[in-house]
């Protein structure tokens, strides 16, 4: 494969945003979660939404996906509203990997590759060359070639991911969403769930948008970060722009430095710690701080035998 | 490096019919009577006695076409349930759909109804009412379906319409006997009249499980990922739980509550074609009737001269089925 790969599934004018929302709200019962967001997603970028638990960010992608309703304001895909579309149009612009995703067991590669072309298939058209084509495609894009027999119940926490990513890259949409795509994996797996995450936009054009828990990766792979407290957002841009000390208290109520990746220049949080006050004893001096000790650990002088 | 052998399902299908027209052979020569084997196969090549004739052609073929029919029905209707509620356990007779079926027959009974047309429709109102309840009451205090949940209000609504059976049937004894009779499921002394009352509505349920098998399929994912897909789960989980009660109604109408029928052959479907509800569905449709007539079989020479009723029999077989699956490393997940 010497030529660039053809960047097939995202046919969409340049400029203008394939998801924004506009002054949306998003409640559950009566309790307001997501209040008068705007949100316009770079296309062909990797844009991760980050923020403390409970602060609205996988609701926000459950309501760009359509699974959620909004109570107010409007979602538009490709500059239409996004609920007055059939769902079936929105699942052939637009994929959703949900979190915690479970297959039933026996199910292999391919089964759950091929279910992404659902949105592009009729009573009349069931399962055609293109279809086909798109299913080889995605399996390729997941570098999961050789392993499409293979029983996801027996692949490693990665390798599942990277299948699940393969049946939302099947429905050949020129959008992703992706909701705690690393959750539960280990850091090995996680960077490879990453790397084909940017992989996806660099090689193939895709614009996604991803939940992230994790601070230091969201600043590594993404190009963009959005970051939320209580239903709004605080800060929006490239991470090594926004990406302050001063935000990270904001988000997490932690303290830190901020240092630029030797090898990336991506923002890497170091001396992390959790704002504290200054306690001070009755004989005027500072109590010994457990938490700093363990990077400058020395063991203690050793008691003399008791011979 | 293990790999799932995908044996093709028109392969499966050939095998399982082989088996079911074996079975029902069978089913025609063998019983609890006097006609032995090679009476009835004398019968069957157009000879024998006239008393031969009678018992093969009026007794024993229309059994076997009930169980057929039953059979059909109430393996795809668990292969459905399964699917619906994302747990191996759903079963018809477990989850209280067979329940609410006996009762609104039982009821319509103590009214005093005895046209078959008639039950077939009661017993199919009465399953959809069970589905609608158990799936009400699965639901309350949460979003989504929990399996677990799920099995102990089936478990719970069967026990409530079971006593509230007991108590109808103290209550009168004129109709208490022929209740009683037909509240053990059984395929023999069915009229076989009801069959064509049932046939429109298995029909009908077959169409509509033809329409959303595609997203049934995807529901297996999970709810989001079926949105994801462009489904309306909520849309397609309704058109499952009427095909469900079209054809648990239309099953127990004909033979009465048999349970574990449909826990058990969705399982073999599974263990044969895979997971895909698109593939164990079409398997489900030969291996139930293959069970449910073996089963009968069974029935009928066990303690003959005299006959098991069916209904006992499954209960028999499928209750330590049930406790080793239960008991088992791990339940199969779906």
């Amino acid at each position: 494969m010497n030529a660039v790969p053809p960047n097939l599934d995202a046919a969409a004018p340049a400029g203008l945003s394939p998801l924004e929302a506009r002054e949306l709200v998003v409640a559950h019962g009566e309790r307001v979660i997501i209040d008068g967001l705007e949100l316009q997603l770079p296309r062909g970028r990797v844009t991760a939404i980050v923020g403390p638990n409970g602060c609205g960010k996988s609701t926000l992608l459950n309501a760009l996906a359509r699974v959620l309703a909004p109570r107010g304001g409007s979602i538009l895909l490709d500059g239409q509203d996004i609920h007055r579309l059939p769902a079936r149009q929105v699942a052939r612009q637009l994929a959703l990997l949900p979190q915690d995703t479970a297959a039933p067991e026996g199910m292999t590669v391919a089964d759950l590759v091929r279910f992404g072309r659902q949105p592009h298939q009729s009573w009349l058209s069931q399962w055609s060359r293109e279809d086909q084509r798109a299913v080889q495609r995605a399996i390729r894009a997941a570098d999961l070639e050789g392993m499409e027999q293979r029983v996801l119940d027996e692949l490693s926490g990665g390798q599942r991911q990277r299948a699940w990513i393969a049946m939302a890259v099947a429905q050949s949409t020129p959008t992703l969403l992706l909701d705690e795509p690393t959750s539960a994996l280990d850091l090995g797996h996680q960077i490879e769930v990453f790397e084909l995450i940017r992989h996806l936009a660099c090689r193939h054009g895709k614009s996604i948008a991803m939940v992230v828990h994790d601070l230091a990766s969201a600043c590594r792979y993404a190009d963009r970060l959005i970051a939320m407290r209580e239903g709004r957002i605080i800060a929006q841009g490239a991470p090594a722009d926004i990406m302050t000390p001063a935000l990270v208290e904001q988000l997490y109520g932690v303290q830190c430095e901020i240092l630029p990746d030797p090898a990336t220049g991506a923002p890497l949080l170091v001396n992390l710690r959790r704002r504290r006050q200054r306690r001070v004893t009755a004989a005027g001096t500072e109590p010994p701080d457990c938490v700093r000790s363990p990077a400058g650990y020395r063991p203690p002088p050793q008691a003399p035998d008791r011979a | 490096m293990s790999r799932r052998d995908t044996r093709p399902l028109p392969v499966l299908l050939l095998a399982a019919g082989a088996v079911l027209v074996a079975i029902c052979v069978t089913s025609l020569l063998l019983g609890a009577g006097e006609i032995g084997p090679l009476d009835a196969l004398q019968v069957l090549l157009g000879g024998g006695s006239a008393e031969a004739a009678f018992v093969v052609t009026e007794l024993r073929l229309p059994r076997t076409l009930i169980g057929l029919t039953v059979g059909v029905a109430l393996g795809a209707a668990g292969a459905l349930m399964q699917t619906l509620a994302r747990n191996p356990l759903a079963e018809p007779g477990l989850l209280g759909v067979s329940a609410g079926s006996s009762f609104a027959v039982t009821l319509a009974l103590l009214a005093g109804a005895s046209a078959a047309t008639l039950t077939v429709h009661v017993a199919q109102l009465g399953a959809l009412i069970g589905c609608l309840l158990v799936l009400a009451a699965a639901r309350i205090q949460g979003v989504g379906n929990d399996p677990i949940r799920l099995v102990l209000a089936g478990a719970t609504l069967t026990g409530l319409l079971m006593s509230l059976m007991s108590l109808l049937l103290m209550l009168d004894q004129r109709s208490a006997d022929e209740i009683r009779f037909w509240i053990i499921g059984s395929l023999a002394g069915r009229d076989p009249a009801t069959l064509y009352a049932v046939l429109p509505s298995l029909l009908l349920a077959l169409v509509l499980v033809l329409l959303i098998a595609r997203p049934l399929a995807a529901l297996a994912l999970g709810e989001r990922v079926a949105q994801g897909l462009g489904h309306h789960p909520g849309r397609v989980r309704l058109l499952a739980v009427m095909a469900v009660a079209l054809l648990v109604g239309a099953a127990t109408a004909v033979a009465g509550p048999i349970i574990f029928v449909g826990l058990v052959v969705p399982f073999i479907a599974r263990a044969l074609a895979g997971p895909d509800i698109r593939r164990t569905l079409w398997l489900c449709l030969p291996l139930g009737p293959v069970l449910l007539i073996a089963a009968d079989i069974l029935a009928r020479l066990l303690v003959a001269p005299a006959e098991l009723p069916l209904g006992v029999l499954t209960a028999l077989v499928g209750a330590p089925v049930l406790l080793l699956l239960i008991r088992g490393r791990r339940l199969p997940t779906l």
